[in-house]
């Protein structure tokens, strides 16, 4: 039972990674990030289910909080470079190197 | 402490141990002594600005009154210590705790004994003369008061050395000396050449306090104390061969003070200074500061046979080489700074011959310091009525017009060459004899050492004074004011009567409380000696005559000469060696060492910052700015720490 659920976190967890690899636009990253985020709170609440305690839960609710944190900040970051720049590519923004 | 007066007549006697007694009563103004010139020289030196034009107007004669007062109070603390009996005659004064640390202590003590005190009236007697005489010579330079003030500063620190109770304090009267007559030498700054000479006497005598500093040094390693006191009680308890050191090192000190070879080599340049300075610092005083060193220490020299004899050799090859350089010279005052470095040669020859000898360097230092400041106030008067002409080609036939100076002159000119009755006869024939009481070879190179005297003394006088006139046009020599004579003619008559001092062995009595005496065994009567030194003496003046007498001196110095007077003309290529043995190879090694600086240590920082530097360039290119590929360096990253933990867990 337990294995079905790490295997769709771990499919989950792939998807996002890879979304955050291959694609440029930068919501759709940022989509992809909170599916990561969502797969390790998947594999969190199973983990707490197995074991038969809270840690796991209580550790997913502390994701949910700092992922909800981060949404405002980085849409907000997001949204002033379209502004600017009229692009929401991440490969656009690449002043800041050697 | 009191030896019976009766033991004074034995024939050898060591030197009382030091048992110097509180000062009291009159020898409460020891200390005044060195404070009036000291604050004196403050006021002259530092006082600047509008309200010190009257110190402009008068300060030469505050200087003059200051050195004055210190002579009074050395003739009366003189007297007074005549009135006391022989082994009393030694006084001590402490100002305070100069240095206490831990067991080391130094205090400001000053010893007054009958050494010093002879020494305190030479200075300040002949320093009070030159201070007169230096009223008028100095008279028309704008800085007279600067000179008078450097002068009484040299008073305040030559006092400090003869009076030091320690070798700390001598220490630094030594160096307050060697201040002054740096000063003094660059006093004319705006002469390169003056500027340079000063430099000179500065660096070498610094290598002469090397020594002394390292002799200090050593004595507290070993005795733990630097008194002359606690060294003299101590000094018998030490081995040998640091006995030997203390004594080589000393004379390191000496020759560097008293211009002996091999430091001999500033003295003749510093003839650059005024010729005051010549006189009181350059002849009378400052260079037997050495003299002084050595007879004080006889204690340390007692022990130690190795350093007496290099002590004799220093004074003996300085006597043949000042004489040598004495006799080539056409310059008035190096061919009579030669002359001194020949004439401390002969008082370094009396110290090192021990307790036979000691009484006679001083007594020679003494009528040396007559005579020689005499003929130095003389060259000056010369040269004051020749337009500071130094070139004695460019003299002659100067009796006449300058009849005081030459008259003074005259007498100083009798003494050192040692003509019968006169002070130096005395003085330099004991010191002969001395010699060869203790070795033949050592008394027949210094009897020829006078013939020399004689010679180019005589030369010296024929071609100022006599002889044709060689001037330059424009030239009218006259005599000089009377505050430039009258210090003549005292220290003339000086130079006359100095010799006096050693009738029924009065010099030698009043300094064995010190030194010590032992007579000397002569194989034949001592008026033998007289006689034939006399002999020598008429033939150098006869030579004289009939090279320069009886022809006429060109008025430029002849070109095609002998090798001889050439290595004469040339300081006997002092300079010279010191610029091979020492100058080149230092430039050399200096030179070496910034071209290893250069690429050696510079070479090796450059290259680590290059190599850092060309590394993070080649690595700051990972850099790129696009965010897709850093995340896959963090998932790559993540990802080999996965592995690694796997590994360690199934391992």
């Amino acid at each position: 039972m337990t294995d079905h659920y790490i295997t769709l976190s771990l499919l989950l967890f792939t998807i996002g990674a890879v979304g955050v690899l291959v694609r440029r636009n930068a919501i759709v990253v940022f989509m992809c990030v909170e599916l990561m985020l969502n797969a390790t709170n998947l594999a969190f609440v199973t983990f707490a289910r197995a074991h038969g305690n809270l840690d796991g839960q209580i550790a997913a609710f502390l994701v949910m909080v700092v992922a909800a944190a981060e949404v405002v900040v980085g849409l907000a970051i997001i949204v002033s470079i379209f502004r600017t720049r009229r692009s929401a590519s991440v490969d656009d923004a690449s002043l800041l190197k050697y | 402490m009191t030896a019976p007066t009766d033991l004074l007549l034995a024939t050898e006697q060591a030197p009382d141990a030091l048992a110097p007694v509180a000062a009291s009563g009159v020898f409460v103004l020891i200390a005044v002594m060195i404070l009036v010139p000291l604050v004196s020289s403050a006021l002259l030196v530092l006082g600047d600005g509008p309200r010190f034009d009257l110190a402009d107007k008068r300060g030469h004669l505050l200087g003059t009154a200051a050195s004055l007062a210190s002579f009074v109070i050395g003739v009366v603390l003189f007297v007074t210590l005549l009135g006391r009996d022989a082994g009393d005659r030694s006084i001590e004064q402490n100002l305070f705790a100069w240095i206490h640390v831990g067991g080391f202590q130094v205090d400001m003590t000053f010893l007054y004994d009958p050494l010093s005190a002879l020494f305190v009236l030479l200075i300040t007697g002949v320093g009070t003369l030159i201070h007169v005489y230096s009223i008028g010579y100095m008279e028309h330079d704008p800085r007279r008061r600067r000179f008078f003030g450097f002068l009484n500063l040299f008073i305040a620190a030559m006092l400090t050395l003869v009076l030091a109770g320690d070798y700390l304090v001598l220490f630094l009267g030594w160096e307050g000396v060697g201040l002054a007559s740096y000063l003094l030498i660059g006093f004319w700054q705006h002469k390169q050449s003056a500027a340079v000479a000063a430099k000179k006497a500065f660096v070498v005598n610094r290598v002469g306090d090397v020594g002394l500093a390292l002799a200090i040094m050593l004595m507290f390693a070993q005795l733990g104390t630097t008194s002359f006191v606690g060294v003299a009680e101590g000094i018998e308890q030490v081995s040998s061969g640091t006995a030997t050191a203390l004594g080589l090192l000393l004379l390191l000190g000496a020759c560097g003070k008293s211009a002996q070879v091999p430091l001999q080599s500033w003295l003749l340049d510093a003839m650059e200074g005024p010729t005051p300075v010549s006189a009181l610092i350059h002849a009378a005083t400052m260079v037997t500061a050495g003299v002084y060193l050595v007879v004080r220490s006889n204690f340390i020299y007692e022990g130690t046979e190795a350093a007496r004899t290099a002590v004799v050799v220093v004074g003996l090859v300085t006597l043949i080489a000042g004489a040598w350089i004495g006799c080539a010279k056409d310059d008035i005052k190096k061919a009579l700074a030669g002359s001194t470095m020949s004439q401390i040669g002969y008082m370094m020859l009396a110290a090192g011959l021990g307790p036979a000898g000691y009484a006679y360097a001083i007594f020679h230092l003494i009528t040396h310091g007559f005579f020689k400041a005499n003929m130095f106030l003389g060259a000056g008067s010369v040269m004051h009525g020749m337009d500071d002409e130094v070139d004695m080609r460019r003299y002659g036939g100067l009796a006449r017009l300058m009849p005081l100076t030459f008259g003074t002159f005259a007498m100083g000119y009798l003494a050192i060459i040692g003509f019968p009755g006169f002070s130096g006869f005395f003085s330099k024939d004991r010191i002969i004899e001395a010699a060869f009481a203790e070795n033949v070879f050592v008394g027949i190179a210094a009897a020829l050492g006078a013939g020399v005297t004689a010679f180019y003394m005589t030369r010296l006088m024929i071609m100022t004074f006599l002889s044709s006139r060689r001037w330059k046009e424009n030239a009218h020599p006259h005599e000089s004011p009377a505050v430039m004579t009258a210090p003549l003619v005292v220290l003339a008559v000086a130079s006359v009567l100095g010799g006096f001092l050693v009738l029924g062995g009065w010099i030698s009595d009043w300094l064995t409380p010190v030194t010590g005496y032992e007579t000397h065994e002569l194989a034949v009567p001592a008026w033998v000696f007289s006689v034939g030194i006399t002999v020598l003496v008429a033939i150098g003046v006869a030579v004289a005559w009939a090279t320069y007498g009886r022809r006429d001196v060109p008025s430029t110095a002849p070109e095609k000469v002998s090798f001889v007077t050439r290595a004469g003309r040339r300081d006997l290529y002092g300079d010279a060696v010191n610029e091979a043995v020492l100058m080149r190879p230092g430039d050399q090694a200096t030179r070496g060492l910034a071209v290893f600086d250069r690429i050696g240590v510079d070479g090796a920082v450059r290259a680590v910052t290059g190599g850092i530097g060309a590394t993070s360039s080649l690595l700051r290119r990972a850099q790129t700015g696009f965010v897709r590929s850093y995340s896959l360096t963090i998932f790559g990253g993540a990802l080999i720490v996965l592995v690694a933990v796997l590994a360690v867990n199934l391992a």
